[in-house]
């Protein structure tokens, strides 16, 4: 340790302004600071002094991440021994989908760090730690069978587009890792629909007779409601699904820690969760065809919503702000992804499109919030004033 | 009943005149740095598409359609007018955009004030003439459809405006790379924007 620091300390004047790397600081210092705790502090103003800073909060959302991950790689596994028809061992299922998943997670880490440090070099400011949870939310999102050059494609897309256009993290206005799916939903529907994406190499092998790769939502929409898996298995996520979005115990688990930490916003999850069950029941009392039937718990507990609401939602850069605001969009989170759904054909699934709907309605409700605050404070004045 | 409320959804979400078919930019990207003048133009708009809409699908149907002009004869029914239409919808719009402006300017002045110049430049505004040429290829059957289709889109321009406007205020103290500063962002917003409107695309009530 105190060699390393050694050394970074006799490397550091060639980085800094008038060395000979002076142009790869923002690199150097990224690498420092991720190594050791950054020994510069601020002279003047005043400031909160906290522990929680950037690097903090995105490591806790990535820990709250892990669970839903370890489970996505084993039921990977576990749903390709399933459609082969092999027994297997816990850690042989584990380590197959561990095999298949971690060169995702790879990929996406890798093209959108790279393009991270670029965008530092040229604009001089400092690698920020925001990509770190999006690299991971990008393959959680995926489902097990993309071609590794499409997720490298979308995530550049992502990173490029949808945040350093806009200046980099904490000023997107879209949810990165919401933009490289629907990039890849709309630009190759073929890889990320239908019932061989989803269950790792059923696209090259068939499956045993009477196994079918299709989610609960594809049985849904095509009003087969018999073949839903029960709820129980709907819970703990042996179905199969993007990698991370499964099990509902673990996101359950991740909403847990993010909630308890202070970082992810329960008033989002609540009414997200409020509004998607509400329309559920709405649906129910409409009937309409077999797919309004399915009870609000089954809605909610099949495809990406729980995912959605708990890791995507709530993300405190694109929701709304305010707190009124922020049952407001997380409400109608809720209700657009479970009628996109069941209204709409040509989607399976609605989570990912009415998060990024709101993404853009997300401004406008936070300003008529605050008008609508102004407007009230500045009658009690006038009261006041008047009294 | 299920028919206009088919309708005004569709044109609303799925059908949407910036989003989906990219009408009435000009004013799209011009207006929206500020909510406030947004939603004035929104409202202007929406207005103007819920009178002009109406009155072009009676054009279309009592005078330029072929065969619509049966009702002074029957041997009128061959005459065949819609090399017209362009024409016609276009002086009907001017038409009744003066004449709301001097409606809005005699009885609310303020909004007249508010609107400023948003008000005439609305003549020229594609989503107006879109909007009635829409309504002539698919066919309306009735006046209520024409209606309900011009409320639905004029809506469907409102939301997307004020939303616009909405993100450029809160973009306005981002660290935007200083080539795409403006009109360039605006562009980029836009296409993502539309990317989270295909959401309802394909949707049928």
């Amino acid at each position: 340790m105190k060699s390393l620091r050694n050394y970074l300390d006799k490397i550091k004047p060639r980085f800094q302004k008038g060395g000979k790397f002076e142009k790869l600081q923002s690199t150097f210092e990224a690498f420092e600071t991720f190594l050791f705790v950054p020994n510069r502090v601020t002279t003047q103003g005043s400031h909160i002094r906290d522990a929680l800073d950037m690097k903090r909060t995105m490591s806790t959302v990535i820990v709250a991440l892990i669970p839903a991950l370890l489970f996505g790689m084993w039921n990977t596994g576990y749903q390709y021994y399933l459609s082969r028809g092999i027994e297997a061992g816990f850690w042989a299922t584990f380590w197959f989908g561990f095999l298949k998943v971690l060169p995702i997670i790879v990929v996406s880490y890798v093209v959108g760090l790279a393009i991270e440090f670029v965008f530092a070099q040229i604009r001089g400011h400092e690698v920020n730690e925001g990509f770190l949870v999006t690299g991971l939310l990008i393959p959680m999102i995926m489902p097990v069978n993309i071609p590794l050059w499409m997720v490298a494609v979308a995530t550049a897309f992502a990173v490029i587009i949808a945040k350093e256009a806009f200046g980099g993290t904490g000023m997107n206005v879209f949810n990165p890792a919401l933009v490289a799916r629907a990039f890849i939903f709309f630009a190759y529907p073929a890889q990320i629909t239908g019932e061989k994406a989803w269950v790792a190499g059923l696209n090259h092998h068939a499956a045993i007779e009477g196994f079918s790769g299709a989610t609960p939502l594809s049985q849904a929409a095509s009003f087969s409601l018999d073949k839903i898996p029960s709820l129980n298995d709907l819970f703990y996520g042996f179905i199969p699904g993007s990698i991370g979005e499964t099990s509902k115990l673990a996101i359950l688990i991740g909403a847990a820690i993010l909630i308890i930490t202070g970082i992810g916003s329960w008033k989002i999850m609540l009414s997200a969760l409020i509004g998607g069950l509400g329309i559920g029941f709405l649906f129910n009392m409409i009937g309409a065809n077999p797919y309004m039937e399915i009870s609000p718990l089954t809605q909610i507990m099949m495809g990406s919503f729980l995912f959605g609401i708990v890791f995507m939602a709530t993300d405190p850069v694109t929701a709304a702000q305010t707190d009124t605001g922020k049952y407001i969009y997380g409400f109608l989170v809720g209700a657009f992804a479970i009628t996109i759904r069941v209204l709409n054909p040509a989607y399976p699934e609605g989570t990912m499109l009415s998060i990024l709907l709101m993404n853009v309605f997300a401004p406008l409700i936070d300003h008529y919030v605050v008008e609508a605050n102004i407007r009230k404070r500045t009658k009690r004045t006038v009261q006041n004033v008047n009294a | 009943m299920e028919n206009l409320l088919n309708i005004f959804v569709k044109s609303i979400f799925i059908e949407n005149m910036i989003f989906a078919f990219f009408l009435g930019m000009c004013s799209f990207l011009a207006v929206s740095k500020s909510v406030k003048t947004a939603v004035g133009l929104g409202i202007a708009v929406t207005f103007v598409l819920i009178i002009t809409v109406p009155v072009n699908w009676l054009l279309e149907n009592y005078l330029l359609k072929p065969g619509a002009l049966v009702w002074l004869g029957p041997e009128m029914a061959k005459i065949d007018l819609s090399y017209l239409s362009f024409i016609m919808f276009i002086a009907v719009i001017a038409a009744i955009v003066q004449l709301v402006e001097m409606v809005v300017e005699k009885f609310s002045p303020s909004l007249y004030n508010a609107l400023g110049i948003f008000l005439p430049l609305i003549a020229v505004n594609c989503a107006i003439l879109g909007a009635s040429l829409f309504m002539q290829e698919r066919d309306y059957h009735s006046i209520t459809e024409a209606t309900v289709f011009a409320a639905g889109s004029g809506l469907g321009w409102f939301l997307a405006i004020a939303s616009m406007a909405a993100i450029r205020e809160k973009i306005t103290y981002s660290n935007i790379p200083a080539p795409l500063r403006g009109l360039g962002i605006s562009f980029i917003l836009t296409g993502l924007m539309a990317i989270a409107f295909m959401s309802f695309m394909g949707i049928t009530i």
